[in-house]
């Protein structure tokens, strides 16, 4: 078997400020990572790095593509990164708002991927879209209606419907349960952890949230000032960690 | 100095002006940026379109200008009269004679023949524009032909309306590649644009832009492959005038009791068949 | 299958002047197929700490933990994922649940992740339920709200829906009644006979008497403590 992903060196730094150092890894096909760590330790930055959002200073990021076998993203020119990105590779973002398009309609937005690609049969695209928005669970009804006229959660599983319309096989997530209620949260858990089984999604979600990845991520990687700390079976790291931050960080986590 | 340069315009703009077409030539629709001037009439009359026929015009060609498919507009008027005086050169109405043809918002009727040029004035060459704002990433969307966004405005008109609701400025794929306004133009004249003999060249004189088709290129009007492209006008009418049926047509309102007629919108088009009946009559 | 040689540990907290705990130290015990093994040893002494360290969520510090083949020692992250989705079936004391997700799919869940078709896996799941005696209508709702001897029971069906080879039991009687304890039991000898390798903490001695084959006293693998080190 070929990984899916694998990440040399990697360091991007804003001037003299670090903003992740020396990250390696390797994502197998089906494995759902998750990256910890406080509000500036480098996790968003890492993501944006591995999804082409950002160049990072040094490093390789090697993706098995579908036609040519691994190849680094990194040195790919702009159209092929783009391409892969609306095919391949799905990114959800925390802020619903940043990854949908809000004056288009919820099948609009479906759609929009299918459209990038080159499909051009309104009846197919509209069929497609409709049976995202009931897979993740939106009245096909509102297919003509805008996001805006949608609830935090249901623009979240919107924007979730219009990255994996594509059968992408990586999925990127920046706190994708990160602005909900808790009620609606769980939902959103439970419908992302039926669909990465089902598809047999890769995904690398950034979170700060322990229990998220508890429930979602197969893998763990902490990381802190720019750093990765410790790295491992998820139950492993959250119930033995070694680090002296990892340990600080899991017994900081509140009890309901 | 009692007389302007020929065509109003020094030579070295001329020479500024034709490198951008052959540029914009070589590129079949893509927009090209040159270094647009002032001309003796405001941004909006046509300042790119006469630019642009500046540089093409030769002492032996014929011109005719056209607004709206009319020959006897202000705007056809003023600027057929202004090249007449700054490059002594042919006027005509008749489509059939004129070798050079600047027009707004309209294609002529009349099939254009090999060695013709037309001109066409455009007021936002971008058709990305009203999609994504941003000039920098329009431009990437271009280059790298990331025109998903496109077709999802097109989407969402028949998702709203059932069809797709533009009637002009109607966007096109030119030879499989680069989008491309088709300036103002009723749908209607679409078709014209594809495998054309003539050579069609685009100014914008506002935004600076020029782009060009040149003769027998490609050009596909986007659509759905289920809700393909129509070339529609009035549903039904005829010409009050000469009674084509085969016209792109203006509604005129005739009295204030809510008369009206519908007239062929290309003058010379009209003019030509009344006189062809006449002939036929006597 | 589950094969343990001169396995220790120690826990050392970083967040109190680094110290060190060993736990454990020279663990040694062997499982074979159709055999269940108990731990037992007083509460301490390092029972739970050694079926984690199996189980793979508590790191092997020394020695060798070989689990249908896999060493845990030092393993990769994927390696222990594929043991548990195929190999090493687990019913802890804990039932950890996404919150809005019914009991049934719950239970069905490792035959959907080993890619059983919905249908069959639901089928299973429905017929094992009804065995452990949970009431039908509980079945489409979440056992985060259930009491705690059906959580329990919602726990032993997630972990015997599939014959898995290898089997780590953590209290499987525990809060349990007697006719529901009984079904857990038949069970456990259901799996035996069909030659599963099983490792259980039984504190219930009646429930330990009817189904473990020997006992292994961890006592011995407890490191002699000494907290002023």
């Amino acid at each position: 078997m070929i990984p899916l992903l694998q990440v040399e060196g990697l360091s991007k730094f804003y001037g003299h400020h670090l903003g992740c150092a020396d990250v390696n890894f390797t994502l197998w096909p089906g494995e759902v990572m998750g990256i910890v760590g406080e509000s500036g330790s480098g996790k968003s930055t890492l993501l944006n790095c591995l999804a082409g959002h950002m160049a990072p200073d040094t490093g390789r990021v090697m993706f098995d593509t579908r036609d040519l076998g691994p190849r680094d993203t990194l040195a790919m020119s702009e159209p092929e990164r783009r391409w892969l990105a609306r095919t391949d590779w799905a990114f959800v973002h925390q802020n619903p708002r940043d990854g949908l398009r809000m004056n288009v309609s919820a099948g609009g937005n479906v759609g929009d991927r299918l459209m990038a690609v080159g499909a051009r049969h309104y009846g197919d695209i509209r069929a497609q879209a409709s049976d995202w928005l009931g897979r993740v669970e939106i009245d096909a009804g509102r297919i003509d209606e805008r996001p805006r006229a949608f609830s935090g959660g249901m623009q979240q599983r919107l924007q979730i419907a219009r990255n994996l319309v594509t059968g992408p096989r990586l999925v990127f997530m920046d706190e994708p349960t990160g602005g909900l209620d808790v009620s609606v949260q769980a939902r959103l858990l439970d419908l992302l952890r039926g669909l990465v089984q089902r598809l047999g999604l890769s995904a690398v979600i950034v979170t700060h949230d322990l229990a998220v990845v508890r429930l979602l991520a197969d893998r763990l990687m902490v990381m802190k000032d720019g750093h990765v700390v410790e790295e491992g079976l998820t139950d492993q790291v959250l119930d033995d960690p070694q680090h002296a931050y990892t340990q600080l960080l899991v017994s900081s986590v509140l009890q309901v | 100095m009692t007389e302007y340069n020929f065509a109003y315009l020094d030579e070295a703009t001329k020479r500024m002006l034709r490198r951008a077409i052959l540029k914009a030539v070589a590129i079949p629709g893509y927009q090209v940026p040159f270094s647009s001037r002032e001309m003796p009439m405001p941004y909006g009359w046509g300042t790119g379109g006469v630019q642009v026929t500046a540089a093409c015009l030769v002492p032996e060609d014929t011109l005719k200008v056209i607004d709206q498919g009319a020959d006897d507009t202000t705007n056809a008027v003023s600027i057929r009269k202004f090249f007449a005086r700054v490059a002594h050169v042919a006027t005509t109405e008749a489509t059939a004679e004129a070798s050079v043809i600047q027009t707004r918002h309209r294609i002529p009727e009349r099939p254009l023949t090999d060695g013709q040029i037309l001109v066409f004035q455009v007021p936002i060459p971008e058709p990305l524009r009203f999609l994504e704002p941003r000039e920098t990433e329009t431009r990437t969307m271009h280059a790298l032909e990331d025109y998903g966004l496109m077709q999802v405005r097109l989407y969402e008109d028949i998702a709203r309306h059932g069809e797709i609701a533009r009637a002009y400025a109607y966007p096109v794929r030119v030879e499989g590649r680069y989008i491309m306004d088709p300036s103002p133009i009723p749908k209607f004249d679409n078709p014209k644009l594809d495998n054309s003999p003539a050579l069609q060249l685009f100014g914008a004189g506002r935004e600076s832009r020029i782009y060009a088709l040149p003769p027998h290129t490609r050009v596909e009007s986007l659509d759905f492959e289920d809700y393909p492209f129509t070339a529609s006008k009035a549903a039904g009418q005829r010409c009050a005038i000469c009674g084509a049926e085969d016209s792109y047509l203006d509604e005129v309102i005739t009295d204030d009791a809510g008369g009206r007629m519908f007239v062929c919108s290309d003058t010379d088009y009209c003019a030509t068949r009344v006189a062809a009946q006449a002939e036929d009559a006597a | 299958m589950i094969e343990i040689s001169g396995v220790g540990k120690r826990f050392v907290l970083h967040n109190q002047g680094g110290v060190v705990l060993p736990v454990m130290e020279g663990a040694t015990l062997s499982v074979w197929p159709g055999e269940c093994v108990a731990l037992v040893g007083a509460s301490g002494a390092g029972k739970s700490t050694l079926m984690r360290m199996i189980w793979g969520n508590y790191r092997c510090d020394q020695g060798s933990i070989r689990v249908a083949g896999v060493e845990l020692c030092g393993a990769e992250p994927r390696d222990v994922i594929a043991l548990r989705r195929d190999r090493l079936g687990y019913v802890s004391q804990f039932l950890r649940v996404i919150p809005r997700v019914p009991t049934l799919r719950v239970v069905a869940e490792p035959l959907l992740a080993q890619g059983m078709a919905e249908p069959e896996a639901l089928e299973r799941a429905r017929a094992l339920l009804a065995r452990l005696n949970i009431p039908r209508r509980l079945w489409s709702l979440s056992p985060t709200t259930f009491s705690g001897g059906e959580q329990q029971r919602v726990n032993i069906a997630r972990g015997f829906i599939l014959d898995w080879p290898v089997m780590l039991l953590d209290e499987p009687t525990a809060s349990l009644d007697a006719a529901n304890r009984a079904v857990v039991l038949d069970l456990i000898a259901e799996a035996k006979a069909r030659g599963a390798a099983i490792l259980g903490i039984f504190h219930d001695a009646d429930a330990r008497a009817a189904v473990c084959d020997r006992e292994v006293d961890v006592t011995g693998f407890t490191p002699a403590r000494d907290l002023s080190a």
